[in-house]
């Protein structure tokens, strides 16, 4: 069976001044279907360039990303918003919901990009698995970082992606929270089949998956 | 999906609405940066319309007949026969200079008089007050004076007037006469008097300059201009100037229509410098959501679908402050009409034009968009990944062909605009150009201080100036849109303050204590030793005494004028070969003119049969004739053959006689003539003693006061001047406008630093005085910018356009130097007011 998410070779250099440097060198990683995955290592191992490269939000220097059937290095960079938009969610360390859009539009916001209508429902019941059924039309500075945070999971979950990305997902929440959230992650991971790819400096988060790729200088190390 | 396909969508409209949330108020704040200039542009446009229609409306008023016939001398049995062809109703109008006095009030000033004849004016109606002074006078029952001579003296109906040799009574002011402007009239008081009453004044006498009016009513068939070119010939034959309603609807049409193009050049730089502010205003809106823009895209939104809600929200804007303008622009238009009485031959009433708001607004929501581009299209160049990385740069990829398309149209709509407006290519490339020339200046200046307050802050300042002067360079700082929106501002305004000053001193150049200040005209030859006489017993000096002899050119080169006027080929215009010459002869030069060529003969035998004169550089270069040319002058019928033996250059800016045609002594004595004396008077009062005095002894010498011309000249230029500064008004309001909203950003963009000193122990005074430092720098720094502009400016209107000397008015210069960072400092502390003053917790709950 072919893979979810296929990374073979991946390289990615910066240029910084004269000199280059390379934050990732020959990293290859395959996650299947309902898989969980965790990427973890020291700060600057090249962590949070792998997830980019992964989800085509930049484009490596060398190697191939096949991302649920298509080659992102041979698209552009809108068609590989649409690939985002239909099989891939995200969730961020900080957040990232937008501070003008209440609880319930921001989880609508990957829904309206596909032109769809009528989904309000599933936004309203996906808050309300999340527990946020009375903060529908909160703004996110009226929540709490914890709650910040489950909108961001309704908001991952609303196309039914066929993965997820977590960057840091605990980062920013107190250990009660970020326990909480982590279960809700797994808990819709089994019951919607979505693959997990997150990166993480939590060990015990990472032993919960079924793959840990470990990353050092920039280099897959096992 | 390409950027206007997304604009389509529903949805990029409900994102753009949610996306401004948060920041509403600070974007209504922001789109009325253009209202100013668009409520200018409303207000001109319909005020240039209602001109238009009111001109074509009354152009038959605007003369107050269908054609005038003027001329210098009396209708002979030519001009007679002429008149009589043309039929139709005629009126007649005898006017001339000569001094008014009103015996009550001890007071005499020059006037125009005009004895008025038949049931002029035929169309439109003498405006006057009381009303039925208008029949009084012409059944001889009194005069009517000009308005503003009438409250300079006090003057009410009844009052006793004296003209000449005829006592009368006032009865009453005149507001308005079909034909002429109000503030020219101003320059020569008119009296009207009736065509009856001219014997009595005893004020005819030989050699007096007298211009003869007959005006015409013409049946509809044939029309006007059909008679004007099939007796135009005839017209010239007989020296009459003519003018028609048709003609005066053009020139005045075309005057007007060039003073609102100006005055709206003006307003089109206050919409400018407004798009300049939403453009500013978009930046740091779009700056602020680099990051919203990376989540978009992360959650699969497309590059066009992203910018698109920006370019809505810039749209919005510009929409928003269009029609805000389009309001007040109404409501301003109607303030116009006073701002341009004086200016203007009849009164207006301005209307509300749909088309000139829809217009405008289209002009304001255009030239937002096509500015506030410039900074959406960073929109483009957003990665996803700067949701995972802040820190993320993309890495710019060569020239952004898109960034130079946007700069292409913004100087492709200065350039359309303006050409819009004056109609000349090379006109509306020099604007745009300008233009473009002042915002690269007042940027590269900008630039220079944040690059000179990061290099020489020096360390042993205190802490709050070089807080404040890092401000200046500190990421995402104000510096460039305070310093471009003060200093156009500034520079515009002090422009206009300096060509006024320009035209004022070319008027009038600052002359020393000896030159004339009055000259008394249509002095006889047995008048001439009397009025020296009194002259000197008064104590004021003969400066400049000269003879007139007035003449006419009878053959040029030994061509009959006729010929030459006739001939297309001769290319001289026809004025120059038909006008009046009013020539002396004297002995040698004056201190306003030099021999540039050939020799000045001092005087002739008396019959010589080729007499010598010099001929006035301009005059000769029209008449195409250099030294040894042959020409003939008629002198009432006597011909004069000359030879020119020398051309002259004269300062016509020296007030004291001066003449294009000089002629030895010797030739003209037995001519008949009268004399213009020159003299000087220390002031107003001592100028109402002499003209006095002259009226009792010689009714008929007139005294030209040239303080009261120049006072009223300058009345004028400022009347004028009031109308261009009331537009120029506009651009400095919006760049207060953009000031403002420069100054609240800056304020929420800085909040956050000044909350920290507060929150380390800085006091309020501490935190206000790094911002004074900021603001006052910046407004000094725009101020100068301006003012070297503006000298630039200045000095190249004065040299190409008005051909004179410039010289900076340094009082003006001074003040803006320092009222513009004044206002700065105020408006900089006024709306930074909460962050000094509040508990630092507070704000950061409201910021946060």
């Amino acid at each position: 069976m072919q893979a979810l998410l296929a990374l073979e070779n991946l390289t990615k250099t910066y240029r910084s001044g004269a000199t280059d440097l390379t934050v990732l060198a020959g990293v290859s990683l395959s996650v299947g279907a309902g898989e969980t995955c965790a990427i973890v290592g020291p700060s600057g191992s090249g962590k949070t360039t792998l997830l980019g490269l992964s989800a085509g939000l930049d484009v490596p220097t060398s190697g191939t990303v096949r991302l649920a059937g298509h080659d992102l290095g041979s698209l552009d960079e809108d068609a590989r918003a649409r690939v985002r938009n239909q099989h891939v969610g995200f969730v961020f360390q900080n957040f990232q919901l937008l501070p003008t859009l209440t609880a319930l539009e921001n989880v609508l916001v990957p829904v309206e990009l596909r032109g769809e209508s009528g989904r309000r429902g599933d936004a309203v019941d996906l808050l309300g698995r999340v527990g946020l059924a009375d903060r529908l039309d909160h703004y996110p500075v009226q929540l709490s970082g914890g709650e910040q945070q489950r909108v961001a999971l309704a908001r991952a979950f609303v196309n039914r992606p066929q993965l997820l990305f977590a960057d840091e997902p605990t980062g920013n929440l107190d250990g009660d929270t970020a326990g909480h959230i982590v279960d809700m992650l797994f808990e819709l991971n089994r019951t919607a089949g979505t693959a997990l790819v997150l990166v993480t400096h939590d060990l015990d988060l990472a032993a919960r998956c079924g793959q840990i790729a470990r990353l050092r200088n920039g280099r897959r190390v096992e | 999906m390409n950027p206007i396909a997304a604009v389509l969508e529903p949805w990029t409209w409900r994102m753009a609405w949610r996306d401004s949330r948060r920041s509403r108020p600070r974007l209504l704040l922001f789109s009325l940066s253009i209202t100013l200039g668009i409520a200018a542009l409303v207000a001109l446009g319909s005020m240039g319309r209602t001109l238009r229609s009111t001109i074509d409306e009354q152009s038959k008023a605007l003369l107050g007949a269908d054609l005038v016939l003027s001329s210098r001398q009396a209708a002979g049995p030519d001009e007679t026969n002429l008149l009589q062809r043309l039929g139709g109703e005629r009126a007649s109008e005898i006017s001339f200079a000569s001094m008014v006095s009103f015996p009550g009030r001890d007071a005499t000033r020059l006037a125009n008089v005009r004895a008025l004849t038949g049931g002029f004016p035929f169309y439109g109606r003498i405006e006057t007050e009381p009303p039925s002074a208008s029949e009084e006078f012409r059944r001889g029952e009194g005069v009517l004076v000009e308005e503003s001579m009438a409250q300079q003296f006090e003057l009410k109906p009844g009052d006793p007037v004296k003209l000449g040799t005829w006592t009368t009574r006032l009865a009453g002011t005149l507001r308005r006469v079909p034909g002429d402007s109000v503030a020219f009239a101003s320059l020569a008081p008119r009296v009207y008097i009736a065509g009856s009453k001219l014997p009595d004044t005893g004020l005819l006498r030989r050699g007096a300059i007298v211009r003869y009016r007959t005006m015409l009513k013409l049946p509809d068939v044939p029309p006007v201009g059909d008679i004007v070119r099939d007796n135009k010939e005839e017209f010239r034959r007989l020296r009459l100037d003519f003018d028609t309603a048709e003609k005066r609807r053009e020139d005045l049409g075309k005057a007007l229509e060039d003073l609102n193009a100006f005055l709206n050049l003006v307003a089109f730089v206050a919409l400018l410098l407004g798009a300049v502010g939403i453009a500013s205003a978009i930046q740091v809106h779009v700056q602020q959501r680099l990051g919203h823009v990376a989540v978009l895209r992360c959650l699969g939104a497309s590059m066009a679908s992203t910018f698109s809600i920006y370019l809505v929200q810039a749209l919005a804007l510009g929409a928003v402050g269009s029609l805000a303008g389009v309001i007040l622009g109404s409501a301003v238009q109607f303030a116009l009409p006073v701002v341009f009485r004086g200016l203007l031959p009849f009164p207006i009433h301005v209307e509300f034009s749909f088309v000139v708001a829809a217009r405008a607004a289209a002009a304001g929501i255009g030239i937002s968009l096509v500015f506030a581009l410039l900074p959406l299209l960073a929109v483009r160049r957003v990665s996803p990944l700067v949701a995972i990385r802040a820190a993320y740069e993309s890495a710019a990829a060569g020239i952004d062909w898109a960034r130079v398309a946007v700069f292409a149209s913004i100087a492709a709509t200065v350039f359309g605009f303006a050409l819009l407006q004056t109609r000349r290519w090379q006109q509306g490339a020099g604007f745009a150009a300008g233009l473009g020339i002042a915002f690269l200046l007042l940027a590269a200046a900008a630039r220079a201080l944040v690059w000179a307050a990061r290099r020489f802050t020096p360390a042993r300042l205190p802490f709050a100036w070089r807080q404040g002067l890092a401000s200046l360079h500190r990421p995402q700082n104000r510096t460039g849109t305070l310093i471009v929106s003060l200093g156009l501002g500034t520079f515009l305004l002090l422009t206009l303050q300096f060509t006024r000053s320009t035209l004022l001193n070319r008027l009038f150049p600052p002359g020393n204590d000896r030159q004339p200040n009055a000259i008394l005209f249509d002095v006889q030859p047995d008048q001439l030793d009397g009025v020296v006489a009194l002259l000197k017993g008064l104590g004021y000096p003969v400066l400049d005494e000269a003879p007139i002899v007035t003449m006419r050119i009878r053959t040029l080169k030994d061509r009959p004028v006729k010929d030459l006027a006739t001939n297309r080929a001769a290319r001289i215009p026809g004025w120059v070969l038909q006008r009046e010459y009013r020539s002396t002869w004297r002995t040698n030069l004056v201190d306003s003119e030099k021999l540039v060529a050939g020799r000045l003969v001092p005087r002739v035998e008396a019959g010589a049969a080729r007499i010598p004169v010099t001929l006035e550089q301009g005059i000769a270069r029209d008449l195409g004739v250099g030294v040894g040319d042959r020409l003939s002058f008629d002198v009432q019928g006597l011909a004069l053959e000359c030879e020119v033996s020398g051309i002259r250059e004269v300062d016509w800016r020296q007030v004291r006689p001066n003449f294009f045609v000089v002629f030895p002594a010797g030739a003209l004595e037995a001519a008949p003539a009268m004399h213009v004396v020159a003299t000087r008077v220390a002031d107003a009062k001592s100028s109402s003693r002499l003209q006095r005095e002259l009226v009792k002894s010689f009714p008929n010498v007139s005294a030209l006061d040239l303080t009261l011309v120049l006072e009223t000249v300058g009345n004028l230029v400022s009347k004028v001047g009031f109308a261009i500064r009331f537009m120029a008004l506009f651009t400095v309001m919006t760049g207060v406008v953009v000031l403002v909203g420069a100054i609240v950003t800056g304020r929420w963009q800085r909040s956050r630093e000044s909350i920290l000193l507060r929150t380390l122990g800085a006091s309020r005074a501490q935190v206000r005085a790094i911002l004074f430092v900021e603001y006052a720098s910046l407004g000094f720094l725009a101020a100068l910018t301006g003012l070297v502009l503006a000298a630039g400016g200045g000095w190249a209107l004065a040299h190409f356009v008005f051909k004179s000397g410039f010289q900076i008015p340094w009082l003006d210069a001074v003040v803006a130097l320092l009222a513009v960072p004044a206002l700065t400092v105020a408006v900089g502390l006024s709306t930074s007011r909460g962050i000094a003053n509040a508990p630092p917790l507070e704000i950061l709950r409201q910021e946060a």
